[in-house]
Parts: structure tokens; sequence; C-alpha cells
């Protein structure tokens, strides 16, 4: 058991032990009473690991667990994006219904800058309810024809018939009022557009408006603009003993490669543990019992952002971020929040 | 043949675990490909197409010959035979190329049956001249789709698809009036066979055989009773001592009854010997006395004008044609009958002296399945016979007549009553009654609608069986599962409840015969040295040592060595001298070799062993891979042979090659073909518990999916589809043999097993938002609204009305769905309220008489001049609207909208409205192993726990589901699954095989992933590390047609019944929630008196009646009818039930006088 106050977590074969978070003022004499931001300072670090377009991957070290979990639960939830929401059919004679093209339509991830739209109102009257503010317009129109050019011989549908798949990249941005202007740098496209939405067959149609407006994941998983949004703490391999010899391979191989090393004594030791994936395969080894402790740093988060590709991965944090502080913000501006 | 199953062809090409055509063949491993091989000849529902095309093609011609000639008993010179029969095509058409006239599709669409002529060539006398006339129709017979007859034989999936028709769809059913019809299996005790059974309690041991030939089925039995053997049969009317039947069927000398019926043991004599001293007492002696005294007891039942015969006639007619009918006696030689009856003698003597030797009723061997052919015959030639009964007698009426004007043509006549045979068939099967004249048998229940509800269900419901039993005795022995059953009837699926074993499923490999002929397989066995009982001494045919030759369970010939004889014989079968279903089985106890051809016994095929060494070797595997060898060709070359249930016992079936012996004759092809199709879908089955596959059986039929390719194009009554079902990833070979992958009924839901909120007890489940927001167990149901317009016999008929409008020029809001037309438009959302079609009906003097129905007809002067109103207008008649309203909880989308004329020329109007669905509290789940759950809470995705990789389940379930159930192939399929998902590769669950446990979870581990497939994860809500590891992975969940929208039902105030004015009953009527007698026991035992008085008066039928204190009766307004007096008369509540009790008291001249007091 490890000490009180340790933020380390042990990974037993059959449970994890010492996992509650601690970081909060109170919760014991050796941390103190009050929280301290200037120990916070000290203590808190960003690692960034690799930043791409669509993922991001970066460590938040030294924080309470409940602050990172926000960060996670706000990005899926709460960081506002835009996705299709109303849809106007004018004619579907394609096999998939109304309600179903509309679902596949409402998912299709949008790269719109959500800051350049504002909230609709649900109680406006309907007329008045999308503005070129608030609304951004997609129309789809598609008919399946036969390829007078087809390929004799060839009998897949894309040879024989024009439009016989209708992609997410056949949606048409219709820029309304002063979107022509706002807009025009980036026109509203499908951040992926090979993305199937119907197949259609010869004599087949789709027509249809989309109406594109703000929301958040809470309402609906669409308007959330993470793929996935999670974190993982650091693995930690404690190795009490010396492992040598055939032990020292068989040591390693109950890890991913890059895990373990082996020095020139023939001697595991850790190289890189945060290439481990705990699969606790090494506990189930007779041999290594006693000589490993597995763990994870309880304040060590591994925070991985994959976008859908609306909005840049750190962005998304940004705005996590933005949030969890409006939050705080408004729970300080609260009448309650202000009793002294 | 070729390009119609190119399914199966691709199916065959990838061998175990994704062999090429290069690898090396392991006969052990690669033996099951002959499985597939058998279901592309066999196919899944042969035994339906077999026996209807067995039947269109040769029973049809059987029972035209037995009823050929029809004569006049008034013109003799008057004769009309009938040379043949034919279904679907001319005496000079195509037998390939069927004449139906519309396809199956369009007969489902259109209400109508998918039939084909049947025609008939004839001779028949006019005048002096002799005339020949081909092609005569005389009704239509319903075709079984995909049999030979249907015009979607051997058709080419591309074909399939231009007919609408699924290339998945077994076929099997009938479509009559629309609806798709299925002839089940019927299972029967065996016809024509001895069955010896004792009654402990009565002392009874008796031999009985029910005798079925085309004419007539009857029972005889032979029962000991207090050591004295009696015949009885239902046609004599008491019964006869068995030795004079024997006298009576030419056995004259007692010592030849002895050595017939007892041969030379002296045991049996001993036993049997009483009963010639019954006989002598009776003073019967000789054949004609014999027959006398049966014939004296011959009840007759003579038709009007048949002479009167004797009683020695009456005594031969009964030994020739009533007892044991299914003997022909030809030229007066009752050998054969006195033959038979000894056997049956000897079998009650036997079963005397040694009590096991009876027969087992409910052994498999014992049993026939009567299929769709069998029952059609059976209805057909009663049709046949009335049809040609009906036209002797219309030929006897105009042939009786004085002067004719014209020549007599029977043809002008006999069209008549074609109609006859068409509805007979056509009744029979939509409504399931089998009536049949000739035995007097009423059968009802015999068709089922296909159960359309998914793939899985129609497919479960042509291999289902059902018990002629009766389901309310209580009796274990015919439910219970029975050893013989193994390999024919799959052990897991039957459904649970009052039918429970009695509704049984075939098996995967299971084949039913068809009836063959006898006469080949006698000529064979006299060529096998086998020695005519017609020539043998009857001394010989019981002797030690020499064993009775039984074809059908009649003795034809004895040999001495059954040995030899039965191998020779099966030497024969396989080298394809003899039809392949012929059975031979030798039964020792008996000292008899039974060989058997009659159809509907069960047999299944095996690999034959010979001398230790299977026949099937890796070489002939690898022609069947190459594709130039079938099944019938491993059949042809006598490596696989079908046994029967019987044919089993007498071999030796190793399971796996390795356990074959020096003994072993055969060797099953594959293990898991003992399931049927239905639990073939469950992974790992042999490690569950057997009741779950069970349960699994009954709910993988409930579950939503994908029906069919056509799916989108049928419009059934209800059809729930799903919007994107998935495969599962776990198969088994079953899966990929029915193609269960190409229209499943089901998602992968990744599922931690863990207790998480309390809302997921009793095995409730707890549904991510998320997942449900991206389309997990989203589904459509779809439901036909159906309108027909009548004619009517005064030339009116009923319209579709247009729309009426209201004052601003827009529709109405009943009628906001509607378009110009009077229809609703397609994609238009209906809500509860709206009408769908609106249609109208006559009224007025012209009218239909009176207005019909139309619960919201409005006065149509009403309706605005938007609507289409020139043909109302310039109808004489007027009309009032009968609309077809929308009514439900949540507004429907138009999918679809049919007009089409129906049978008999009326309009026939479909509309199928669609509701897409998502899943919400208290819709209800299954995985597949039996283990169901209501959704019980649907939780956010940020809320979730989630692993390390991000990955938050669709769905949690708790863990107290698994200890109790003991699905450990649940778990199994987990770590598959997740192994699976790691590697990208389906992984196989297939019974008795199926991927590697301990190689999954090395899987796992070399993917970074827990050996026993148990992840860390975080909650959801604090973020922290889970205390414990979570057995974490995906499992194929189906969503099951239980939701909570269809049964979700409140009610205030509402409709009540007309007689008792208490509300009414179920949801469907609106109905109230009954507080019942247990609960009125509870309010009675709290003293709740005012509580208890509010819910069962004022709240359902309070009632105010006078009653007159005077004498006790009740009155109205204030007075006494009876008194003649209002003095006495007082007001109170009473429920109008109890009114309603005094009112019929009275009426049943009883008086119930009510005395009242006061309570305060």
């Amino acid at each position: 058991m490890p000490k009180l106050g340790s933020n380390i977590i042990g990974i037993e074969s059959d449970r994890v032990t010492n996992t509650h978070s601690n970081d909060f003022p109170a919760y014991s004499k050796d941390i103190g009473e009050a929280w301290d931001l200037e120990a916070f300072k000290k203590k808190f670090q960003l690692n960034i690991s690799y930043i791409t377009e669509r993922t991001a991957n970066f460590d938040l070290i030294g924080l309470d667990t409940s602050i990172a979990n926000a960060f996670r639960r706000i990005m899926i939830s709460e960081v506002p994006s835009v996705a299709i929401e109303f849809v106007y059919m004018f004619n579907n004679t394609s096999v998939i219904q109304d309600e179903v093209l509309a679902h596949r339509l409402g998912l299709v991830p949008l790269k719109v800058d959500p800051d350049l739209l504002s909230w609709v109102d649900p109680n406006a009257e309907e007329k008045e309810k999308f503005t070129d503010e608030n609304t951004i317009v997609l129309s789809l129109n598609v008919s399946c024809t036969r390829n007078p050019n087809a390929v004799k011989g060839d009998n897949r549908p894309e040879n024989l018939y024009k439009n016989s798949n209708v992609y997410a990249k056949d949606l048409k941005f219709e820029p309304q009022g002063r979107q022509v202007e706002t807009f025009k740098d980036h026109p509203v496209v499908p951040c992926d557009p090979n993305i199937l939405l119907a197949k259609l067959r010869p004599g087949q149609e789709i027509s249809l408006r989309a109406h594109c407006v703000l929301g958040i994941g809470a309402d609906h998983a669409k308007f959330s603009p993470v793929a996935t949004a999670s974190y993982r703490l650091l693995p930690l391999i404690d190795i009490k003993e010396p492992i040598t010899g055939k032990d020292a391979l068989e040591f390693q191989d109950c890890f991913p490669s890059g895990v373990i090393g082996i020095n020139d004594k023939g001697e595991a030791y850790v190289k890189d543990a945060r290439k481990d994936t705990v699969s606790r395969e090494v506990l189930r080894h007779e041999k290594f019992n006693g000589k490993v402790k597995l763990g994870r740093i309880r304040d060590h988060f591994i925070f991985n952002v994959e976008s859908t590709g609306a909005m840049l991965p750190e962005e998304i944090f940004f705005k996590s971020v933005r949030v969890l502080k409006n939050k705080a913000d408004y729970l300080r501006n609260c009448p309650i929040g202000n009793v002294e | 043949m070729t390009s119609k199953n190119e399914a199966m062809d691709e199916l065959l090409k990838p061998m175990y675990k994704g062999k090429a055509l290069t690898d090396p063949i392991n006969t052990a491993k690669d033996k099951w490909n002959l499985v597939p091989a058998f279901l592309k000849v066999k196919g899944l529902v042969k035994q339906h197409l077999d026996s209807y095309n067995y039947f269109v093609d040769v029973d049809l011609k059987k029972i035209v010959k037995a009823n050929e000639m029809v004569v006049s008993d008034v013109d003799p010179s008057f004769y009309l035979k009938y040379l043949d029969i034919r279904v679907g095509y001319k005496s000079n058409g195509d037998r390939e190329k069927p004449e139906v006239v519309l396809p199956p599709h369009e007969c489902r669409l259109r209400d109508l049956t998918y039939s084909a002529p049947i025609y008939v060539d004839v001779e028949y006398t006019r005048g002096r001249k002799i005339i020949i006339h081909r092609d005569l129709e005389i009704g239509r017979m319903p075709i079984m789709l995909r049999s030979n007859k249907c015009i979607l034989h051997g058709r080419s999936e591309a074909e399939m698809a231009y007919l609408n028709e699924c290339p998945l769809d077994p076929g099997g059913y009938f479509v009559v009036n629309g609806t798709e019809k299925v002839i089940l299996v019927q299972e029967q005790l065996s016809k024509n066979r001895i069955i010896v059974e004792t009654d402990r309690k009565k002392g009874i041991v008796q031999a009985s055989v029910t005798s079925s030939t085309h004419e007539r089925k009857s029972k005889t039995y032979v029962v000991a009773k207090k050591g004295r053997i009696y015949l009885k049969h239902n046609s004599i009317s008491e019964e006869v001592p068995i030795v004079v039947v024997l006298k009576a069927a030419g056995v004259v000398s007692d010592m030849e009854i002895m050595q017939l019926v007892c041969g030379d043991d002296s045991a049996y004599q001993d036993l049997f010997a009483e009963n010639f001293e019954a006989a002598s007492r009776l003073g019967v002696f000789t054949q004609r006395q014999a027959l006398e005294f049966i014939g004296r007891r011959v009840k007759t039942v003579r038709r009007m004008n048949a002479p009167r015969l004797s009683v020695l006639q009456e005594g031969l007619e009964a030994v020739a044609t009533t007892i044991c009918a299914h003997l022909t006696v030809a030229r007066r030689d009752f050998r054969q009958k006195a033959v038979y009856i000894a056997t049956m003698t000897r079998r009650v003597v036997m079963a005397m002296q040694n009590p096991k030797l009876v027969d087992d009723r409910d052994y498999a061997g014992n049993k026939r399945l009567e299929l769709a052919g069998q029952l059609l015959s059976l209805l057909f030639e009663d049709l046949f016979k009335k049809f040609n009964n009906d036209f002797k007698a219309n030929l006897d009426k105009i042939l009786r007549r004085p002067s004719r004007a014209s020549e007599f043509d029977a043809l002008l006549h006999i069209n008549i009553h074609s109609n006859n045979v068409t509805m007979g068939l056509n009744r029979a099967i939509s409504t399931g009654n089998w009536s049949l004249k000739r035995f007097k048998m009423e059968r009802a229940g015999v068709t089922h609608v296909l159960s359309r509800l998914s793939y899985i269900a129609a497919l479960g419901m042509m291999t289902r069986i059902s018990s002629q039993f009766e389901k309310s005795r209580k009796v274990s022995g015919p439910r219970s599962l029975q050893p013989s059953q193994f390999g024919m009837l799959c052990p897991a699926d039957t459904p649970e409840g009052a039918s429970c074993g009695l509704v049984k499923n075939l098996a995967l490999m299971t084949h039913i015969t068809t009836d063959s002929e006898e006469e080949p397989i006698r000529r064979a066995c006299f060529m096998l040295g086998a020695q005519d009982i017609g020539q043998a001494d009857s001394r010989v045919l019981h002797a030690r040592g020499s064993f009775g030759i039984y074809l059908n369970g009649t003795m034809i010939a004895v040999t001495r060595y059954p040995g030899a004889f039965v191998r020779r014989f099966r030497l024969l079968r396989r080298s394809g001298r003899l039809d392949a279903f012929v059975s031979i089985h030798t039964d020792l106890q008996q000292a008899a070799v039974h060989l058997a051809s009659d159809g509907g016994r069960i047999c299944r095929p095996l690999i034959i062993v010979d001398r230790g060494v299977s026949r099937v070797t890796a070489r002939h595997l690898a022609l069947l891979r190459d594709g130039r060898w079938g099944f019938d060709d491993f059949l042809r070359r006598g490596l696989v042979e079908y046994l029967d249930v019987n044919e089993e016992n007498d071999a030796l079936i190793a399971l796996y090659e390795r356990d074959i012996g020096q003994l072993t004759t055969h060797l099953e092809i594959e293990p898991f073909t003992v399931l049927g199709a239905v639990a073939g879908l469950i992974p790992y089955p042999h490690h569950n518990q057997s009741p779950r596959n069970t349960y699994q059986c009954a709910m993988g039929k409930q579950a939503i999916g994908a029906i069919a390719y056509n799916q989108f194009r049928r419009i059934d009554t209800l059809l729930y589809l799903l919007c994107y079902p998935e495969q599962p990833l776990v198969r088994t070979r079953t899966i990929e043999l029915v193609k269960y992958n190409r229209l499943p009924a089901g998602h992968n839901a990744t599922v931690a097993v863990m207790s998480y909120s309390g809302y997921d007890i009793e095995d409730a489940l707890l549904l991510n938002r998320a997942s449900i927001d991206r389309g997990f167990g989203r589904c459509q149901t779809l439901r036909k609204n159906t309108a027909l317009l009548k004619r009517y016999p005064n030339h009116t008929k009923d319209i579709v009305g247009g729309m009426r409008l209201d004052g601003s020029g827009r529709p109405i809001y009943q009628h906001s769905a509607l378009g110009g037309d009077g229809l609703a438009e397609v994609g238009s959302m209906v809500q509860s309220g709206q009408v769908i079609v609106n249609k109208c009906v006559p009224t007025g003097p012209t009218g239909p008489g009176g207005p019909s129905g139309g619960g919201n007809s409005t006065n149509p002067s009403g309706r605005g001049p938007g609507g289409q109103s020139r043909e109302r207008e310039s109808a004489t008649s007027s009309f009032q609207e009968s609309p077809l309203v929308y009514r439900g909880p949540v507004p429907s989308y138009v999918d679809q909208v049919m007009l089409t004329v129906g049978d008999n020329d009326q309009a026939l109007i479909k509309v199928l409205l669609r509701q897409t669905r998502r899943p919400e509290l208290g819709d209800k789940f299954s995985s597949r192993h039996g283990q169901k759950g209501v959704c019980g809470m649907i939780i956010k995705q940020e809320d979730m726990p989630f692993s390390d990789q991000g990955i938050c389940p669709d769905m949690i379930m708790n863990p107290h589901g698994f200890p109790s159930r003991m699905t450990v192939g649940k778990m199994m399929e987990l770590v598959s699954g997740k192994a699976g998902v790691l590697r990208g590769t389906f992984e196989y669950g297939t019974c008795f095989g199926g991927s590697d446990l301990s190689e999954m979870s090395k899987i796992l581990v070399s993917k970074g992933f827990n050996y026993g497939g148990k992840d860390m994860l975080y909650s959801g809500t604090t973020g922290e590390a889970l205390q414990a590891y979570i057995f974490f992975g995906p499992i194929y969940y189906q969503k099951l047609k239980h939701m909570v929208l269809d049964k979700m039902h409140a009610r205030a105030r509402g409709p009540r019944a007309v007689l008792t004015r208490q509300p009414t009953e179920g949801r469907a009527r609106d109905g109230g929630l009954r507080l019942g007698e247990m609960e009125r026991d509870c309010l009675i035992a709290y003293g709740a008196s005012q509580l208890l008085l509010e819910r069962l008066m004022l709240s359902s039928d309070a009632f105010d009646v006078d009653i007159c204190q005077g004498c006790g009766l009740m009155g109205y307004n204030g007075w006494c009818p009876m008194c003649k007096s209002s003095q006495n008369v007082v007001k109170m509540t009473i429920p109008y039930a109890a009114k309603l009790l005094f009112q019929e008291l009275i009426s049943m001249n009883i008086a119930p006088r009510l005395q009242l007091g006061d309570v305060f």
C-alpha cells in the first residue's frame, strides 16, 4: 500500500489501488490547508508530444484529476461546433429514406469556424429563426444517369452510371447575405470529402437543402468537435530485483516493444514506460512475482485529442479551457457564491 | 443450375481459415466443406421443395391414374378417361418454363394467389366418336416458391433481382391471397407399421397398425387381454379371437397357425395355446365358419343403391379390404395378409413373454414427417374426387333428359366445376383447415403465415416441425429430447411453455425422404437370394436362425443369411442400383431385416468408413474444392450415404477421424450440423448452459434486422428494419451457410461488464447516448394500411375523394397529408387523426344500404372548391366520406402508396407508413446467448467510463447476469471478438470448434491488451481510475421487436363496454388498468373502504337506480311498477354490473329483492 498522499496508482493483478485524487485543499495535513497557486505554477507542466492537423498528444502534469477530467468532458460535449441540423427534402427517390439520409448528413463533420456563427434562438419565429449570422446553407442536388461512355464488360456501377455514389463532397455551399464576404476565403466544405452518403441508380435523384447551425455535443453527438478526447495516466514500471538472462527476454516480451531494454549485462531495465499499454501480462508470470511493481502516476495525464476536422485539436483544447473558465466566472458571479 | 448459386460458389472458395487453392488439404479439418456442398445441392428448405416437386410430378399423376374413369349411370356408352395431368405447362409446352401468369412478388403486392393452371388430357365419347382433348384446365394449383414449377427455379441473382425477389429467400412457401403461407412439417407415428405397446394398468399388450391407403385410413389392433388374443377393428363390432381371424384368412390348420405365430419356441407356444381353445369353443373350425363369424360382426355402411351382401361376402370383404387395409388382396390370395396378422400376433406374444419387447412411440425411427407435398396430395385427391362426382352428377342429370337438342359434349360441362379445385386448394392453404371427406379428417392449423420479422425467423419457420400430440396431455415422453433425434432434429431450437418439445426444428443436414417404388427393392431382395414367403413353407418363417425380410413393415421374404444379405444390399445401394434413400437394418430381437422406402423418414448423410479408413480422402476434397465434384458425386461414388434413424442403429459412427476403430462404419461429416439453422447463430454454444441456447433460438426470431434484399419493395402488414445492421464479428460456419452475414440483425456493441448507476439491475442495460446519436439500434417500422374500393350491385362504387380546404385555401388539418388525388403524398408526415386515403362510400337510395362506417365523416358539401370534385358531382348518387385515418402516439411518414387492382377487379390501395425510431428507455435488447435486457438508462458519452485508448462502451451490462446464467460462450465471444477487431479478422465461434480461446488471448496480449480481456477503465464522472478491471469488448447485440412505443398506454377516461358499462380492456381499445382481485384483497385487508368504493364503482360503472323498499325491486323515475306507487322508492348508486345481474336473474324467474338499511 503506498503511503497516504502518494500520487502513484497501484496496478495489481486483480485490482487498482490508491485511485482517489488528492490534489485539493484539506485532503491531508501534509499537503496543507489551502490550495496554493504558486505551488501549482511550479508543479504544473504541459509537454507536447506531437500535434497534427487532426490529432494532438500532450501531457498535463501536476494537476488534479477533476480538472483534467473537466477538460475531457468539455471537449466531448460542450465545445460548440457546426453541423447540419435541418434538412429540407425536395426530392428523394433513392432507396435511402429521408430520415436516414438526414441522419447521415447530420453526422458529416463540416469545416466551419464555429466563431463565425452565432447561436440560433430556438424561441424565435420560424421565419426569423435563420439568418446569415447563424445558419449556413448547403444543398445537395444529384441525379444518377447512365454513362454513355461506359466501357463494355466492366459491370461496376461506377463505370455504368454517373453519380452512382453520392459523397459528402457533393454538398454545395450556398453563401447567404454577408456570408459571401465572410466565407470568401474558406468556403464551407465537409472535412472528409469522401464520406458516402447514398447510392443511386439511373432515374433516382436527391435534391435537398440543409441548414447548418451551431450546437454542442450534449445536444447531439454530431456537434461534438472531437472523434475522441481522452487521457491516460503515465505508466510506471518499477523493477525491484534485477532480472537477467533468459528471464530478461521473457520479461521484455511481457511489454510492448520499446518499453523494456536489456543492457550489456543482460539485465532488463525500463527504457520507456510511456510506451507501455499496461496489459499486466507480466503479473501473470509467477517467476516475476515480487520482482516488479506496476503503477501509474496519478497527476500525469497523457491527453489524446482527435478532432473531427472542423477545428484544430489544440484549438479544441483551448476552447475547453475557456469554457471551464467561463463556468468558473459564472459561479464566482453567482449570488450564492458571493455570500461571505 | 451453374449460375444460380453464385453465393455458394463464393463460399466454397475460401477453405478453412482462408486456405487458398494451393494450400494442402487436411481431411480432418476440411471435410466440413461437404456441408456447403450438401446445402448447395439440397438448399435449406429442400425437404419442402422435394416434397412439392414429387407431388406435382409423380403423385398427381398417380392420383389421376387411380381415379381416371368417369362413367355415367345413365348412359353406359359414355365414358371420360383422364390420360395425363400436368401443372404449369401444356402438352406441347416446355416443362422447364412453367406457365405462371404473374410473378410471385406481384401476387404478394396485389393480394393474389401465386398459381399455375392444372392441365389434363381427356379421352371421352361424343355420340359414337371417341375424342381426345388435350390441355383442359381443371383448376389452378398454388405454386410453392422455388419449386420446379416456380418461375424462380434456377434463376441467377440478377434475374431474381429483376423479378423483385431476394436471392437469399429460401422459398418453400406459397403466396395465397397475397399472404405468404407455410405448410409446416407434421410429425406423425409411422403408417403401415406394427407398433407394440403395453398398458400396465389394464394388463393389455397390443400391437396396432394404422393402415393408410389412398382410399381409406383405418387402424387394426391385435390385443392380448387376460392371456387371450383378439383382433380389434373399428368396423368390426366386437373383438374377434385371433385364431378365428387367421382361419378366416385361410390358415385353417392349427399347426400352421402355431408355426406362423410362435415358430418353434416352446415358451411362445405355451402362451399362445389357450387361443385355440377359444376358437374351438366358438365352434369355428373352417375358413367358411370363420368368415361368417366375422361377417356377422361387421358394421356395414353401405351406399343406398349398393346391393346387399351375404354374411359370407361381408366376412370376405372385411378380411380382404378392411383389416390391415394397406395390404391388397389379389385373387383371394390371403397368404400375405395371414402372415401379416400372424406377425402382429407374434409381436404381441413376444411382448407378453418379455415386456421389454415393446416399441417406443417417441423413437424418431417410428416417426414420419408429413410435408407440404403429401398434405396437398391428400387434399387434391379429395377435391379431384369431388370434382369428378360433381361432373358425373351433372352428366347424369343431362343424360337423363329424354330429348336433347344437340349432341352431348362432356367438355362443355366439365369446366363448370374447375373453380372448386382452385378454391378448395386456396381455402385450405389460406385458412389452414385440412378437411378430407374420405378420411373424415379435420385438421386445423396446418398452415401458418410466414413470419417475416427477420430473415432468421422466416428460415426458422421453414424448418419447423409440429407434432400431432395434444398440448394439454401431461406426458413428458413426446416432449423430451430423444437420443435418436441426434443429428436429425436440433436439440436447442424448441419453444418454451405449452408447446415445448412438441414443436421441433430440423438440424442443418437433415433430409426427409419421399416415397420411392417398392418393386425394384422387392426384386433386388429375391435377386440376393431371399426366399419369397409366397413359396416358403410356414415352418421356416419363424424357424431359429431364419430372418424375415420386411419391406415397409410387410414380410416379403426370409433368409438364413441376414448378415450377407444386408451387406450385399448396401453394396447395391451404394453403387447406385437402388434409390439412395432406401434404408435397411437388422433387428436381432425380432429376427428381422427391415427395408424401408416410404416417404417422410428423417435421414442424414454420413461418410462411409471401410476397414478403419474413411472413404473420403484429401484427393476427393481437392476435387470438391476445385469445383469438379459436387455432393452428388460423393453420393454416387459411394463415399457418402444417407442413413435414416433405424439404419443408424446398425452403424458405428465416429465423431472425428481420430476416433475411427476397426468396427467403425461411418464418420460424421461435421459435428456442428447437429444444430439447426437458428441455433447455429450462437457463438460457442457448447460452452453455454443448454436452456440459454434454447432462449436464444426463440429470441433470434424476434431480432430486428435486414429481412431480404427486396425488403424496401415489400408491403407487409408490419415490418421492422434496422437502419445499420452489422454482421457479427464472431461468426459461425452456420452463419455463413445460411448467409446470415448478408442479412444480419444486430450490432457489434462494445460492452463493458460492470455495474454503474444502479439502473442496470435485473438485467437492464445502459446505453451510450452518443452511440444512439450515431445510429446504434436505430430501426424503422413499416406498417401497411389498406383501402379497398368496393363495387356494389347497383353499379355504384367507392371513390377516393379529394382534400377539403379551409377558408384560407389551405387543406384542413385532417387532410394536410393528402395530395390532390385524395391519397397521402409520399414523404409527407401523417399525424394522429389525419387521413391517409380519403375514401368515399356512396349513400342515399342508390347507395350500398345506409351509411357504413365513417367515424368522423363530415358533411361532404363542406369541401372546398380545390378538391377533386368533378367525379363526385357527375355521379348521380351522393357520397359519404369513410376515410382511412392514421392513429398513433407519434407521427409517421408515408413510405409508399400503391394503387392496383385486386382479385375481383376492385381497386386496391395500399399505403405504407414508416416510423424511424431510436432506442429509448425500455426497449429490449439481447445478446446471442439468451441474455435479454431492457434499456434502463441512456448515459451521456462523457459520463461513460473510458479506456486508455479513449474508447467508451456502447453499452454497460451488469456482471450479475453471468453467475446464474452460466453463459460462458458470451464471455468467449467477447474475447474472440476483441481479438478479431484488433487483428482485423472475423473470428469463429462454431459449435464444437471455433477460434481457440488461448490463441485469442495471445492476440490480445500481443496487441497490448490484457490476457483475460479485462481493461483498466477511468470513471467518466470523476476521471479517476476504476478500482476493478473491467471485462470490455465487442458482443453482438440484437434489438428485439418489443419496443416501448408499441406498448405504452395510459388512460384517464375513455371508452366503455356496451353491456356492462365498465371500462374496456386492453391497449388496443384504449382500456383501463384493472384493479384485480389480489389488489382488491390488499385494500380490503388494509381497510381502505372509500378507496375500494371509488376504484370499484365510482371510477368504473356507477349507476343510479331507483329501488322500491316495498318490494325490493328496481323501478324507474321514482316509480315502482310492481307496487304501482312511488311511496317507498329511494335512489341509490350501485355498479351497473350489479343492476345487470339483477335484471338477468329476474329474466330467469329469480327475484333478487334488495333490503336497504342505513349505514350511519
